[in-house]
């Protein structure tokens, strides 16, 4: 009987994934024995042409990493899915935009200022910006085009799964690479991690108050950490309750609050709405003006509760002005 | 004749309203009997208590259409489940900065305490909201969305209710 | 006729890029550019965000050198709060640092630029990748491999959280001590990297250097520029990835500068062309006099190479030993042989190897006092690092909340990028003629980006991702002539 096919592809994404999965260590070696990977652009020699030539549908599962904001990165999506049984989507930036997702607070034309315009240490003079089609003596040169909007991989094509993580815990990965060669997989859809919150998993769980108030927020660097005590109760600005388990409460078994780069439990449609949500009724300001006070210690609400999730929340991005000439400072 | 038939195409905005049902909605029935005369721009949900609000169902609403949305609530220290007001409150005022972040105008999302004999203050910041979101303007997401650009990107579905329905991802 | 050839996408690097060749009419080599094709935005997405937030965020530019970045932005954490974090803070935190460099410094070599030389530049392409070099290595050594990249992983892991991301740097100190029982396995692990270090550095020997044909690549013309050289040093000139001041040395090797990193804006500056989304960077009082090398020209180089000519010695012994060995081989100082990147790379793991062992032993490590808590009002701050690819810059200014109003960051790649255009273009002119193009002449012109080890992802602190390769040569009404596949690794 013949392996089944698998394929690993990266959109716009930081190579972390990818390393994630050079740190399965041996166990990959088990894992090329169990399959033929007949495209890994990281690592093996088959191309875009070789993919393209496959039967629709010959391809057993396609795990694709990073978030979609150029058509050359959406095209290769759709080739894998048309190409693929099952498509996974691999870590934060497939899942729900990840990082870059943080793009999506500004236009692409403010990301180009900064960067070509406005930098400190630019050329005087140079007022030059990388362009689409730029000439050269003896032909022209081209760069892809890129989007206004970062998107999460299921707004482009069908997904089946998700492996949540920045990047996906070595063990979720062995996980869900177990239970598709066994053929045990749950219903489509789902999210192939622990359908409960990172509490539950972690180390300080038993010192969380049965009512769990917060009287100041505090930032990390404002406070000393104490390392047993639930990070919440201390103030911090943790999102473990919000934030699927399955990383083993990495960072809060270092005294650094939970980011939330796992998103949400199945019971969640907006992750950052919901984190909100649950941070402000934790609260124990009860007068407007406490709670107005309060609440501006939380310095950037966009950032801390849609740090990996912005693309596939409700909004999705920042709006221009409904007047262009009103411009509000964001 | 365009000029009459423009006049006649007033934008009638759409708000979603979340009333809690001990007061604000017990006052918008006593506005209704008392057939105090309101804008017809409200659609009305009922909530247990307005600590039900979840900043997932305003942006919801937003991403769905509505221009508006107005949640009311019972005056501080009359919440039928003690501070189920409160949280409302804390929740909104973290709303408020998120959207401004959005560049979604906040003045789009207003909260309310309206007490059950209230019917006149749900008269009033019914007929206020409406025309302020009237100047306003409709919120028109996904135009907005598309800033200068012609680029052959795909367009985010604006409609809801398939992901609703199948049960959680937008 | 003219032609132009595209190589797209270029492969065994961090990141997007590809290389457009221009052809002239008797199909020679009129010029070629190193392109890089992704923008992401952080320096502007940045604004806004708390800076403390920033080590976790700006982490995410490269999957591969997270810790870099997490490093340069603590750095300039403690710059932004003129906060001074507790010696065992610094201690640890370059313990870890050096932890990152071998495991990272192992992964080019073993995974990414090594194949070229263990396999061999014109081996199949099919064998050019890791599977290779574990077949010429042997699968004992390949395990040897693997395994040291596994323990060192782990023990990141058990500081700092996670190896990829961590979570780690706060301004004036770290998150959280090391914990006393868990000294030994630093030692232990750091004993066992200082013999993988000599090992790698005898693999080397043994399949580069015994080889002429290698070694006539690498001292060959066609891989060699003359441009300035900086790097981070120790108040004794000696190479430190972590803390100290630029040296800056000319194409003779004097001495023409020593800077503190938070002096950058008055000696770098940025260039952008149209054709790229990577911006280069120069010497700012020499000046951009466009892609040439020489002393004339403001291109300077950074990483393993660009180090070892900046400083004047290795702080620990037998990595001073393998430097002196270097330099006595090649010439003498300073070596300007782009390929010899890859040995100096090697004299480096080791140098973080021995270094890590001496930290190691150290018993501040386990100190409990790894804090200083901030108090003054945040306005300004810049951090400056070795990344393993070269100096890192990550400069922000705030309100006095500490919010991000503006970041710049000069990243490694961005250091050499000039340089690597240079290399690439003159690659492809000495092995490309008469229009004559082959899979082997593609890998010969790869080579001399790979051996800079770039990180394309962190150049344009961009969304990299790579692609298999396919050239396609077309005549100039576009007419598709020759299509040639070739393997990413």
């Amino acid at each position: 009987m013949s392996k089944p096919k698998i394929a690993f592809y990266w959109c716009a994404s930081c190579g972390g994934c990818e390393e994630a999965v050079v740190d399965l260590n041996e166990a990959i070696l088990d894992v090329l024995a169990a399959v033929e990977i007949v495209f890994w652009p990281v690592a093996l020699d088959f191309k875009r042409t070789d993919v393209e030539a496959l039967p629709d549908g010959s391809i057993a599962v396609s795990f694709i990493n990073g978030a979609v904001r150029s058509s050359e990165q959406f095209e290769m999506a759709e080739i894998l899915r048309r190409k693929s049984q099952l498509v996974v989507a691999f870590g934060s930036c497939a899942h729900t935009g990840g990082v870059p997702g943080l793009g999506n607070l500004y236009t692409l034309d403010q990301l180009v200022t900064t960067a070509y315009r406005d930098a400190p240490s630019l050329q005087t003079g140079n007022g030059t910006r990388p362009e689409i089609e730029s000439s050269v003596p003896g032909g022209t040169l081209t760069l892809p085009e890129l989007w206004q909007t970062v998107k999460t991989l299921d707004q482009c094509v069908a997904v089946d799964y998700y492996l949540p993580g920045c990047p996906p815990p070595v063990q979720l990965i062995v996980g869900a690479v177990q239970a598709i060669l066994k053929g045990e997989l749950p219903e489509r859809g789902s999210t192939l991690a622990p359908d409960k919150a990172l509490c539950e998993d972690c180390p300080r769980k038993e010192s969380k108050p049965e009512k769990l108030t917060v009287k100041e927020f505090h930032r990390p660097h404002e406070i000393l950490i104490d390392p047993e005590q639930c990070l919440l109760a201390q103030g911090l600005l943790c999102l473990g309750p919000v934030t699927r388990m399955g990383c083993e409460a990495a960072c809060t078994r270092v005294n650094m609050p939970c980011t939330g780069c796992m998103g949400a439990t199945s019971r969640v449609t907006d992750f950052g709405a919901k984190a909100m949500s649950a941070v402000a009724s934790m609260l124990e300001a009860t007068e407007a003006s406490d709670i107005e006070a309060q609440l501006a210690r939380i310095v950037d609400p966009a950032g801390t509760f849609f740090r990996y999730s912005l693309p596939a929340s409700l909004l999705h991005r920042h709006y221009r002005p409904q007047h262009p000439e009103e411009v509000r400072p964001t | 004749m365009s000029e009459a038939k423009s006049d006649n195409k007033r934008f009638e905005p759409r708000i979603v309203a979340f009333f809690c049902n001990w007061c604000t909605y017990t006052a918008a029935d006593l506005a209704g009997t008392a057939r105090m005369r309101y804008a017809a721009n409200v659609r009305v949900i009922r909530l247990m208590c307005s600590g039900r609000l979840d900043p997932q169902f305003v942006f919801a609403a937003l991403r769905g259409g509505a221009d508006g949305v107005l949640i009311g609530g019972c005056h501080p220290g009359d919440c039928h489940y003690q501070e189920g007001n409160h949280k409302a409150l804390r929740r909104f005022v973290l709303m408020q900065r998120f959207l401004t972040t959005m560049g979604i105008e906040p003045e789009r999302v207003r909260l309310e305490w309206i007490a059950a004999s209230e019917g006149d203050k749900v008269q009033r910041v019914i007929n206020q909201m409406t025309e302020k979101v009237r100047a306003l303007g409709p919120l028109r997401l996904e135009q907005r969305m598309l800033l200068h650009t012609d680029l052959p990107e795909p367009l985010l579905e604006t409609s809801l209710e398939p992901a609703l329905v199948e049960g959680g991802r937008v | 006729m003219t032609r132009h050839i595209t190589i797209d996408p270029i492969t065994r690097l961090e990141g997007h890029g590809k290389i457009d060749v221009l052809l002239d009419d008797h199909g020679n080599v009129d010029r070629a550019y190193f392109q890089v094709p992704e923008l992401r935005g952080f320096e502007r997405f940045a604004q806004g965000r708390p800076a403390e937030d920033m080590p976790q965020i700006t982490s995410r530019i490269c999957g591969v050198c997270p810790m870099a970045h997490h490093m340069a932005s603590t750095r300039a954490l403690d710059d932004l709060y003129k906060v001074d974090p507790p010696p065992a803070a610094h201690k640890v935190r370059e313990l870890l640092y050096t932890i990152f460099f071998v495991e990272d410094h192992a992964l080019h070599f073993f995974y990414l630029g090594g194949p070229d030389f263990v396999v061999g530049p014109d081996a199949p392409k099919g064998e050019r990748n890791i599977i290779g070099v574990l077949g010429a290595v042997g699968i004992e050594t390949g395990k040897k491999v693997i395994g040291m990249r596994r323990e060192l992983r782990g023990l990141m892991a058990l500081a700092m959280g996670k190896a990829i991301h961590p979570a780690f740097g706060l301004p004036g100190g770290i998150s959280r001590p090391i914990a006393p029982e868990h000294q030994a396995a630093f030692i232990d692990v750091a004993e066992r990297a200082v013999e993988f270090a000599q090992f790698s550095l005898k693999v080397f020997d043994d399949v580069v250097l015994a080889n002429q044909k290698y070694v006539e690549y690498i001292t060959s013309d066609m891989y060699t520029h003359r441009t300035y050289y900086m790097g981070m040093v120790d108040d004794r000139k000696k190479v430190n990835f972590y803390n100290g001041v630029l040296r800056v040395v000319a194409p003779d090797g004097r001495e023409v500068r020593t800077f503190p990193g938070s002096r950058y804006l008055d000696h770098i500056a940025e260039h952008i062309e149209p054709w790229s989304y990577m911006k280069f960077s120069y010497l700012k009082d020499i000046g951009w006099k466009g892609f040439t090398d020489g002393p004339g020209s403001g291109i300077a180089s950074v990483a393993p190479l660009a180090r070892l000519n900046a400083a004047e010695g290795m702080a620990t012994p037998l990595a001073q030993a393998a430097y002196q060995r270097f330099f006595d081989t090649l010439g003498g100082k300073p070596v300007h042989h782009t390929l010899a990147n890859h040995w100096a790379r090697l004299i480096e793991l080791l140098y973080a190897a021995e270094r890590m062992r001496e930290l190691a032993g150290d018993p501040d490590i386990v100190s409990t006092h790894v804090r200083e808590l901030p108090t003054n009002t945040p306005k300004e701050g810049i951090g400056v690092v070795e990344a393993p690819r070269g100096t890192l810059f990550h400069h922000y200014t705030t309100d006095e909340r500490g919010v991000i109003e503006t970041a710049n960051l000069i990243v490694a790649t961005q250091n050499n990028a000039a340089r690597i255009a240079l290399s690439v273009d003159k690659a492809a002119r000495c092995a490309l003629s008469e229009g004559r193009v082959d899979d082997g002449v593609l890998n010969l012109i790869e080579m001399a980006f790979r051996a800079y080890d770039p990180c394309n992802g962190c150049a344009t602190h961009t969304l990299p991702g790579t692609m298999p390769l396919l050239v396609r040569v077309y005549d100039r009404s576009h007419t598709l002539i020759q299509e040639i596949r070739r393997d990413p690794t």
